[in-house]
């Protein structure tokens, strides 16, 4: 089998013109750290978009009181979908994009340790996705909010398929994000340059590197959860079974033992982007590296001891609540170390005021103000009128759109120019920034007040005479402008696409490796490994010998061929999920079948070929 | 660098946008009244609790403009100036490190010490006597029983001004949560579990609370009142509330009754003193005497009986109650019925 | 499994370890999450069920000794299998795979039979929380064994037809690995589950 397979799966152009040339094929059999890079940066995006439009439909039923534009079935589904769809299948995956394209560049490397895992991780996600939104077209999406909580998901009181295609499809993109994660804490641990010691390395590549180790750590303990409920629906197993003994705190628990860290893993790769753009736009090195690559650290393992501050309002006791109260305040310090450290690094500087820089200040700007809301859940006390309700909202959208979206916007318009070769427009970027923070706040701010005032957040609608109306109707005028605002974007890189003019290899005089090589990068990234003597290699005086842009002289090197195996596995696994989800045996046994074939063929087939 | 750039101008264009963030800012805090308000305080542990937040908040303003003032300071100050000197390159300052390692710490403690304290006391049982009352959470309504007093009712709770009332939480399907924004904070309502929360309340008057916890298609119009009244009131209505279901004092009212005992009504509902001892749903002895049906969601007229009654899940989507159909008739005779039972 | 990685791309490694060595270890380092997960949720729930049958009417402490022991057996098997196939001895070295599987298919075997049993006795997966837990906890382990045998087996068979050589050593210490960590992770369960009564 495995001679012919791999044989008749390899096909794809070994097209080495150009990095994106070749068809459909050879998109799908890649193999390539950038290719994947796009296709998870296209994907995240899109389903940016579609968790945007769900959030936009909240905020028109909610614009007047008591309104029936939206039914609480439909509405519960939306609200489900919004916050699992941006956490899940926009910001994670467009993280995702970044690690891809631009770690392997900048610790000087051809790709990733796995090349073929690293796509099976993104097939893997993209059918996931499909998978969960497909629920939409078959009896409804899951309707039981992102964090799922038992008993709520028990078949007694959601049934239908609605809980399993969540489920599975988190199930599925677990295993997805594992794997991603494995891949990339070893391409940054094995596969650096020649002299990048880990205290040279870029602070997005050491954010990373933290974040994989997040994602391989706290994902299990929500698979546990997910198998438990998961059994508790198919199998009428007892977990969360209260009348059998069981404990639905037990979900929370699992949950949100994963759930925290999980806020850290959509925060750190944003804290990354931001630590390279700040020095480069300000033209000197980032203050206190140490400390920001100690304060990531830090978070990290703080983060899991935290979880329980989701929980205040459950009654665990004072002395849990003083404990997570304590740990919770603690982090704040990291955070701020971070903070006032991009603040130093822009103190002295000269401020090149162009659009990456933008909306890196504006992510800070957002950010302070979403992590004081943090500080003021962390009173475990004070929390029990703020959760649940618009205030956390506020706090959530707070860090996680003026904060990382924002912070990978900034992202967006500091790579695309390495990743397309083309420079956006500045003035239309500046247009997006300002348009989207205004509107952002707009949204977001009087939503601190609702809460306080009383609104609980997961509600299809409210009451006239509360006081809820003029505060709903500005967020929902914001939401639609801030919606609109994306528009810009879009339109700049459908311009960009045209005719954006040659970014060269280092548009923004950056200083790490990525802006050593072309724009885009040959598909080898380079033909001789650099040897770096310093963090900032390109700002170093002594680099000269040690940057090699493409010389002709040296032949291309050998790079792994590509692949359908990957593909195929994924494929595998996605079958066997709808076999689940169906509770037919003989789609489940295909599925393992496809599975075994992909495993195999993937095993046996050499990397270059 | 390959692009020459204009250094951008200062003056109307930069001050725009963040001017329009102010005033939006300053707009979101406006659209009162708000009775339902966590910020309007109306008991010992809604006291602590905005005590708390206070203080906490004020050190967020502190911190918030300071870093804030900083980070706009530095904009301002660094920006890029055509034929400016390059920047000096510092990489660090261990002591700068240390100093705004402690700064936030020491704030953290301040912010701590009244947190633990106030913990510590919230967290505990109520101290000294207490007049006990079971919420049990139900999707979509609530169950209030006065053990001590033998009353049993449903969404509408009441209690005498000045007395600490111990709450006894729990959930008879999944979690909700028990929230009185004005009288203090939520506590998680969570089947197999027992919670408390205890509070003083200091003024007469009445209430609004609600849900806080996603339970379900109706989450939303899962709400409940409290009314606080004069000792001697809530005496007078902890009486009533005792004896058992009013006789019909019309001729409506008694047909009202027959249809209600013959129909499905009693599987689900109890009205002390009939064959009606269904505990699935409400207690309806009393019903004509509360203030609001359906959980908080309906003001209790004759139009909104009949509403419900006819169509329980046009009210409130997803509701558990199953009425056959009911000619107009009987509904009108029903709802007479429900609000004899004062 | 083979890979004619070696010639053609180049293969670096920072830290002198092998990329695939990496990745196993921090996979391990994910799978203790898992089990540990599992193995919490177990404890969490001990004593909890509210009928029968109980750990104490079923566990057969002397039985499970014995197929503990295999399993144990089988990671020597699986060390010796190493060491033959690093110093080349591949004639040894399909023997003591073909070992190590085996013992851990006899393994297997014995939770099969044990698993059996229960059912016979009135304990399923929706009888009680204890069955729920240990179903779930010793079934997720068997499936680790399952699966560290085909690998097994499969590297046998490589072996057999020649394409398993000294050269692919390190493939046989990272299943190895893999191997001594579902061995390791039965020991903690043992130990819960059995000893711990």
């Amino acid at each position: 089998m495995s001679a012919t397979g791999a044989r008749a799966a390899e096909g794809g152009s070994h097209s080495h013109e150009g990095t994106y040339s070749g068809g459909l094929w050879s998109w799908i059999t890649t193999v390539d750290h950038k290719r994947i890079g796009v296709m998870y940066g296209l994907s995240a995006f899109f389903f940016f978009l579609m968790g945007g439009l769900e959030a936009l439909l909240i905020r028109l039923q909610l614009g007047s009181p008591e309104s029936t534009l939206i039914d609480p079935d439909l509405y519960n589904q939306l609200f489900t979908m919004h916050g699992t769809t941006m956490v899940f299948l926009a910001i994670m995956p467009l993280s995702a994009a970044f690690f891809n394209f631009i770690v392997p560049l900048q610790i000087g490397a051809r790709d990733v340790a796995f090349p073929r895992l690293n796509a099976f991780s993104f097939w893997l996600f993209f059918l996931a996705a499909l998978f969960m939104n497909a629920s939409f077209l078959f009896g409804g999406a899951p309707d039981a909010g992102w964090f799922g909580y038992a008993n709520l998901t028990s078949t007694q009181y959601s049934p239908g398929m609605r809980i399993d295609f969540w489920v599975l499809g988190l199930m599925v993109l677990g295993v997805s994000s594992i794997a991603a994660a494995l891949n990339f804490i070893v391409t940054i641990i094995n596969l650096r340059a020649e002299g990048m010691t880990f205290m040279r390395m870029p602070l997005f590549t050491w954010m990373t590197l933290i974040t994989s180790f997040l994602l391989v750590i706290a994902f299990p303990a929500i698979t546990v959860g997910l198998v438990l409920l998961m059994f508790d629906r198919m199998f009428g197993t007892l977990f969360f079974n209260p009348l059998a003994g069981g404990d639905v705190l037990l979900w929370q628990h699992l949950f949100w033992i994963f759930g925290h860290p999980e806020v850290y893993i959509l925060l750190l790769p944003g804290l990354g982007v931001v630590s390279e753009i700040i020095p480069v736009f300000s033209r000197k090195p980032l203050f206190g590296y140490a400390f920001v690559v100690y304060s990531g650290i830090l978070i990290a393992f703080l983060g899991f001891g935290v979880w329980a501050h989701h929980m205040f309002a459950v009654g665990l006791g004072p002395v849990a609540n003083t404990v997570f109260s304590a740990t919770t305040m603690l982090i704040a310090i990291p955070t701020g170390v971070k903070i006032f450290n991009w603040i130093a690094t822009l103190w002295g500087g000269s401020l090149k005021m162009w659009t990456p820089l933008y909306f890196s200040l504006g992510f800070i700007s957002m950010f302070i103000i979403g992590g004081l809301s943090g500080v003021m859940h962390a009173s475990a006390a004070a929390d029990l009128q703020q959760t649940d309700t618009y205030f956390i909202v506020a706090h959530i959208h707070y860090v996680l759109f003026g904060g990382v979206m924002f912070a990978l916007f900034a992202g967006m318009y500091y790579w695309i120019p390495k990743i397309t070769g083309r420079m956006l427009s500045d003035r239309l970027g500046k247009l997006h920034f300002w348009i989207m923070l205004v509107s952002f706040n707009v949204t977001f701010f009087p939503q601190h007040f609702l809460g306080l005032h009383g609104m609980p957040r997961r509600t299809f609608t409210y009451e006239s005479g509360l006081g809820f109306e003029a505060m709903n109707l500005m967020s929902t005028v914001g939401s639609m402008v801030l919606g609109a605002s994306m528009l810009i974007f879009l339109w700049n890189v459908l311009r960009m696409l045209r005719k954006g003019e040659p970014a060269g290899a280092n548009p923004w005089e950056g200083s790490t490796l990525e802006w050593s090589t072309a724009s885009p990068p040959p598909h080898y990234n380079f033909k001789v490994l650099p040897t770096v003597h310093s963090r900032d290699p390109l700002w170093a005086e002594d680099t000269g010998d040690s940057m090699h842009p493409d010389d002709p002289s040296v032949p291309e090197p050998h790079m792994p061929g590509p692949s359908f195996f990957p593909l195929l596995t994924a494929i595998g696994i996605i079958v066997m999920a709808a076999g689940a989800l169906t509770t037919t045996l003989p789609v489940v046994f295909v599925g393992v079948g496809v599975l075994l074939f992909g495993v195999y063929g993937w095993a046996l087939q050499p990397l270059e070929h | 660098m390959k692009r020459g750039r204009r250094p951008t101008r200062a003056g109307a264009r930069t001050w725009t946008g963040p001017l329009l963030a102010l005033t939006a800012l300053a707009l979101g805090a406006c659209g009162g009244p708000f009775p339902q308000s966590a910020l309007d305080p109306a008991s010992d542990f809604a006291w602590r609790l905005q005590d708390l937040f206070e203080g906490i908040f004020f050190w967020a303003v502190v911190v918030f403009v300071l870093v804030q003032g900083a980070l706009i300071v530095a904009i301002f100050r660094f920006r890029e100036r055509p034929g400016g000197p390059s920047p000096k390159v510092t990489h660090g300052n261990t002591l700068l490190e240390i100093s705004w390692t402690l700064a936030p710490a020491v704030v953290l403690v301040l912010i701590a010490i009244p947190t633990i304290k106030t913990i510590w006391i919230v967290d505990s049982p109520p101290p000294g006597e207490s007049l006990v009352v079971e919420a049990i959470g139900h999707q979509w309504w609530w169950e209030f029983r006065y053990p001590d007093l033998g009353i049993v009712t449903a969404n509408e709770m009441r209690i005498p001004v000045g007395q600490q009332i111990d709450v006894r939480l729990t959930s008879a399907d999944v979690v909700h949560s028990f929230w009185f924004p004005r009288l203090g904070g939520k506590r998680d309502v969570i089947p197999g579990h027992e919670t408390q929360i205890w509070f003083t309340v200091d003024s007469a008057g009445l209430y609004l609370g609600q849900c806080a916890e996603f339970c379900g298609l109706s989450h939303a119009l899962m709400k409940m009142e409290l009314v606080a009244e004069d000792p001697a009131d809530f005496e007078a209505w902890a009486n009533g509330q005792r004896t058992e279901a009013a006789i019909s004092d019309s001729a409506v009212a008694a047909d009202g009754a027959q249809a209600f005992m013959q129909g499905g009504c009693i599987a689900c509902h109890t009205v002390r003193g009939t064959v009606a001892q269904g505990v699935i749903g409400p207690d309806l002895t009393h019903v004509g005497s509360r203030r609001r049906i359906a959980a908080g969601i309906l003001d209790n007229t004759e139009e909104n009986l009949e509403r419900w009654i006819r169509n329980p899940q046009d009210v409130k989507p997803g509701a558990l109650m199953i009425v056959p159909e009911l000619d107009n008739e009987t509904v009108r005779r029903i709802v007479a019925y429900m609000r004899n039972l004062k | 499994m083979s890979h004619a990685e070696a010639a053609a791309i180049e293969v670096h490694s920072a830290t002198g370890l092998s990329s695939r060595k990496i990745l196993m270890w921090t996979f391990i380092g994910s799978e203790c999450m898992l089990f540990g997960s599992l193995i919490t949720t177990y404890l969490v729930y001990r004593g909890k069920s509210l009928v029968g049958p109980y750990p104490e009417d079923l566990l057969n402490i002397p039985f499970i000794t014995v197929t503990t022991f295999v399993l144990l057996m089988s990671s020597l098997m699986m060390v010796l299998a190493l060491a033959a196939v690093q110093r080349g001895d591949m004639k040894w070295g399909k023997i003591w795979l073909f070992m190590t599987a085996l013992l851990g298919m006899v393994f297997l075997g014995g939770q099969v039979f044990e698993f059996n049993h229960f059912v016979h006795e009135g304990l399923t997966l929706k009888t009680n929380l204890f069955g729920g837990t240990f179903f779930l906890l010793t079934g997720t382990h068997g499936a680790h064994v399952a699966v560290g045998v085909i690998w097994l087996l499969n590297l046998f068979f490589l072996a057999q037809r020649g394409r398993l050589t000294q050269a692919n050593a390190e493939t046989v210490e990272i299943a190895g690995l893999y191997w001594h960590f579902v061995d390791v992770v039965w020991i903690v369960l043992f130990t819960l589950i059995y000893l711990l009564v």
